[in-house]
């Protein structure tokens, strides 16, 4: 499909080739007006071209729609993350809305007003009327959206910590992560980069009692249905932890511990039979069957079939290899989670073992 | 300053007549007449946009064929691109040098730098601007600061990397990318240089117009150009020193151990002395000036498009207070809402609920002038010039990039979205291509002015249409794969399988990407050739209203070979009728200029 699409392209582009050829000949034909000032001539064809244009425009709107959609995020695998879908469907519908009407009235005005000898412009110049009423619907429109999305980002950023809410450090440093369970105590142990030695491999204050059943791994597991709080530091340089599934960002900021809070809904294991997600997977493995035919045509190594995780990403510019500082996300049942995380070796146990 | 520069004007008017023994040097180079300077601004910015745009051509090609090699890299990137492999701290550099080239060097200055100073004394009725020398000082500073960015890219451990934003502790350690060492500083020095000459020019295009309006030329006279350059000027006296503090922050504590932006770092095995500083900060600094920089960018390209689509409507700009008012608010709102790009920084969420209300708040004054503009079209007589074209390009996509704003600006949706590839579909459509189309615009437009020559139209009309298409075939596509959830500043993404299904889209914007660059060539063929072999120019060709087009051809110093025409009218009687109601205000032409007394057939409007 795509393959088309870029057929097409490469055709319209011929197209517009062979057009200015014929441009280039009518300009020299013609020696009778070369005010290079725009005649009628010019205004009648231009003007049909924006109706053209317009055609463009909505063809590749509808394009769009039918063929990447399916590249989207799935549904939300947190809580808030079903009220920042809505607000964005609703957002969309509106913005789309307006988009299509604009842009006709745009074009299609073009077209139809396009200059000719004999006609009169309107002297138009004021109409309080017409200007407050497309001042008032915006103002309307975007109060709404404004009032919706505030509440939704306080109950989002409104982070209250209670008995059961699970505390994770994610620890970010050029190009990896590592995460930081609380362990029984369901403290974090102090820590700062100055203890960074060794096996501490984050700067844990191996003098702090809190510290010493904490858990340090290098991926993240979650239960689901329990609310995760994320305390974030950094080592170095600006990184930004970006979890798309759940809906969930924040930077991590060196000399500073930002937070981020979320309760995933959907375990990896549910995830992994969403529909979306398996026409999703099947497609991508069909495209690096694909290319490892060719690979393995050229004697190289061949690419591994792909399965679904969710993914941390790292979103924030960060050095050479910012494109590949990843962590994968597990969320399992809470009877799973608890026989992993019996299997972990403490930070106690790292440092005595 | 202000009375300083009265007196040199004086001057002027008193000595009109007489012409300066100019030679080579003052003339063509330390030029203080504004016409040759904003000449000298113009192709500088068109220099460096077609190197920003050759950059984002190489890193296209990078993004759509991560494993394929290309001898270009090895010809443009040396040993950075050795075997056709692009390294990946190239690849953010290109990205960096591309983001700062295009904003600062083409929009804010060739952009702004050419039409402010062609046009404030011109469509005033001034003879120069306030300070003819300051002016000149200000293109050289300009100039030199291109030159120095261009060197950066030759330092051996390559040019700064850290994004056009350079964020710190990034920017601040070379231990962190090779880019932030010698780089880095040579990006700092050019920006530090760049800030001094966008002041100055600022400061002289302020007192211009507040000094040396014509008589008759009240403010509510004023094309809206004038409008948008003047507010403009004033954003960027408010912001661009603020960024220049930040700067200087950043360099002592890159070079002198200061703590601003650095605390609590380890990094190259070593813990930094370095305590107490934040990263926020310098965000909070950088956007004061970030943010309203988009406006700089963008509020000259709506000035160019208002005066250019009243004139090609033969109809006067719908609702000319309104879109003052849009102007003054925009501006206005533009200082308050830079904490829209740090929603998920880590700065207290409560400043998120204000930011995101403030912003929305921009929407308003944004979506007024839309609808003005679309008015203005309505029932006109459209002359479609190339320029007008570009004018209604630059509508259409100052919307379709704008109303993704929406959701940008909405701080619960940013969270998913933020730094992602929509956000590059965003600014590019709102921005980038807005002003660019802007700037088109006013090169078609004002060039018989400029040059004394046509450019031919239907090079023009070639060059608008694939432009368009070309596009939004690149950034249309952006938004779908940035709802996917790809990051921007990615060198690649094929270490993420997940993104595998994104590949085919992202051969399509570059194939789009590489069109649309290599149609700019066209551009560039006519733009040349028309400066030498161009139809001679008539005086008005687009039969116009402002005073510009008063002066003669033939570009003198002083603009105005007697006295300077005086204004009895706004700038937009177009197809104004005559009392009775039967033909023109003057008879068998659809335009009265702006220094045509008020006739006694006529209304006299409230403007
Ligand atoms: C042929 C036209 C252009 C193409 C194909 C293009 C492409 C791109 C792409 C793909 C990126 C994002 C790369 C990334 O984040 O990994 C980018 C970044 C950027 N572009 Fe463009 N661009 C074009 C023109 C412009 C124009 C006219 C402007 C003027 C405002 C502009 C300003 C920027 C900025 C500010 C960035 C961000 C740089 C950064 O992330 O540090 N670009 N461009
Ligand atoms: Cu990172
Ligand atoms: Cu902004």
């Amino acid at each position: 499909m795509t393959g088309f699409l870029i057929i097409a392209v490469l055709v319209l582009f011929a197209v517009a080739v062979w057009q200015m050829k014929g441009i280039f000949q009518l300009s020299q034909i013609k020696k009778g007006d070369d005010s290079q000032v725009a005649n009628d001539k010019d205004n009648r064809f231009n003007g049909k071209l924006m109706l053209w244009f317009l055609v463009f425009f909505y063809v590749f709107l509808i394009y769009g729609f039918w063929e990447w959609t399916r590249v989207l995020l799935p549904e939300a695998a947190s809580e808030h993350g079903k009220d920042i879908d809505l607000l964005m469907l609703i957002s969309m519908v509106i913005i789309m809305f307006v988009l299509v009407i604009t842009q006709f009235l745009l074009h299609y005005f073009a077209f139809k007003y396009h200059g000719k000898k004999d006609q009169k412009a309107v002297f138009f110049a004021d109409n309080d009327k017409l200007e407050f009423i497309w001042t008032i619907i915006p103002v309307i429109v975007l109060a709404a959206l404004i009032i919706y999305g505030l509440f939704t980002w306080t109950d989002i950023m409104n982070v209250t910590e209670d008995e059961d809410t699970l505390v994770v450090e994610l620890y970010a440093k050029q190009f990896t992560w590592e995460a930081r369970y609380s362990g029984e105590d369901n403290t974090l142990g102090e820590a700062n980069v100055r203890f960074v030695e060794g096996i501490n491999t984050i700067g844990i204050d191996a003098s702090d009692p809190n510290s010493m059943d904490d858990v340090v791994t290098r991926e993240l597991r979650l239960p689901v249905g329990r609310k995760v709080l994320f305390k974030m530091r950094s080592q170095d340089v600006l990184h930004s932890a970006y979890m798309p599934h759940f809906r969930a960002q924040m930077n991590t900021v060196p000399g500073m511990i930002t937070q981020f809070a979320f309760t995933p809904t959907i375990t990896t294991a549910e995830m992994r039979q969403n529909p979306e997600i398996i026409a999703k997977v099947e497609n991508i493995n069909q495209l690096r069957n694909d290319k490892n035919v060719e690979l393995a045509a050229r004697g190289e190594e061949t690419l591994d079939p792909y399965e679904f995780d969710y993914l941390l990403l790292c979103n924030k510019i960060c050095g050479a290899s910012h494109y590949n500082m990843q962590m994968n996300i597990i969320v399992v049942s809470q009877e799973e989670f608890d026989t992993w995380m019996a299997e972990q070796t403490t930070f106690g146990e790292t440092l005595n073992p | 300053m202000s009375t300083e520069a009265h007196n040199h004007t004086a001057d002027h008017h008193d000595d009109h007549g007489h012409h300066h023994k100019d030679t080579f040097i003052t003339k063509y180079i330390f030029s203080i007449d504004h016409k040759m300077i904003s000449k000298q601004y113009l192709i500088t910015g068109l220099f460096m946009g077609i190197i920003g745009i050759a950059m984002s051509i190489l890193f296209r090609l990078q993004l759509a064929w991560p494993d394929k090699q290309f001898t270009v890299y090895e010809i443009f990137l040396g040993k950075w691109g050795a075997d056709g492999i692009m390294d990946p701290n190239v690849y953010l550099a290109l990205v960096t040098i591309h983001g700062t080239i295009m904003v600062f060097f083409v929009l804010t200055a060739g952009l702004s730098g050419t039409f402010s100073n062609l046009l404030i004394p011109l469509q005033i009725g001034a003879r120069d601007m306030a300070s003819g020398f300051l002016n000149m000082v200000s293109y050289w500073l300009f100039f030199l600061s291109s030159v120095i960015m261009i060197m950066s890219l030759f330092v051996e451990a390559g040019p700064a990397a850290a994004g056009w934003t350079i964020y710190p502790p990034l920017s601040a350690l070379p231990q962190a990318m090779p880019g932030s060492g010698a780089g880095m500083t040579l990006w700092l020095v050019s920006m530090a240089i760049f800030i001094a000459s966008s002041l100055l020019g600022s400061l002289n295009y302020i007192v211009t117009v507040i000094n040396l309006r014509t008589k008759g030329m009240s403010m509510t006279r004023l094309p809206l150009t004038i409008w948008a350059f003047f507010v403009t000027a004033i954003i960027g006296v408010v912001s661009f020193p603020v960024l220049f503090s930040a700067a200087l922050m950043l360099i002592m504590d890159r070079s002198f151990g200061t703590s601003f932006f650095l605390s609590d770092i380890y990094i190259a095995g070593e813990v930094l002395h370095n305590q107490g500083g934040s990263p926020v900060l310098f965000e909070h600094l950088f956007w004061f000036l970030g943010h309203p920089e988009v406006y700089i960018v963008l509020l000259p390209a709506l000035g160019i498009t208002s005066e250019i689509i009243a004139t090609n409507s033969r109809k006067p700009i719908f609702g000319y207070r309104a879109m003052v008012a849009s102007i003054l608010a925009i501006a206005f709102l533009s200082t308050i809402v830079w904490g829209h790009h740090m929603f998920v920084s880590g700065m207290n969420p409560f400043l998120g609920s204000v930011f995101t209300f403030t912003t929305l708040l921009i929407a308003i004054p944004s979506a007024v002038k839309a609808f003005n503009y679309i008015t203005t079209l309505w029932k006109g007589n459209l002359q479609l010039n190339p320029a007008m074209l570009f004018s209604i390009g630059l509508v259409s996509t100052f919307i379709s990039g704008g109303l993704t704003g929406i959701i940008l600006g909405d701080s619960a949706l940013d969270i998913n979205v933020h730094d992602t590839y929509f956000v590059v579909a965003h600014f590019h459509l709102v921005m980038g291509i807005s002003a660019l189309y802007g700037l088109f615009a006013g090169v078609y437009h004002w060039f018989p002015r400029m040059f004394g020559r046509m450019m031919n139209k239907n090079l023009g009309y070639i060059h608008f249409w694939v432009t368009v298409i070309g596009a939004y075939g690149i950034f249309f596509p952006m938004h779908f794969i940035g709802m996917a959830g790809l990051p921007r500043r990615y060198y690649t993404n094929t270490a993420f399988p997940y993104f595998d299904d994104l590949a085919n889209i992202n051969v399509v914007i570059t194939i789009f990407a590489i069109i649309t660059a290599a149609v700019q060539l066209v551009f560039l063929y006519n733009f040349i050739a028309s400066i030498f072999y161009g139809k001679k120019a008539p005086q008005n060709p687009w039969k116009s209203n402002t005073l510009e087009w008063t002066a003669p051809v033939k570009h003198i110093h002083g603009n105005w070979p007697g006295a300077i025409p005086h204004v009895y009218r706004w700038s937009y009687d177009y197809s104004k009728l005559n009392k009775a109601g039967d033909d023109y205000v003057i008879a068998g032409q659809d335009y009265v200029p702006q220094n045509i007394p008020l006739q006694d057939n006529e209304e006299e409007m409230s403007h």
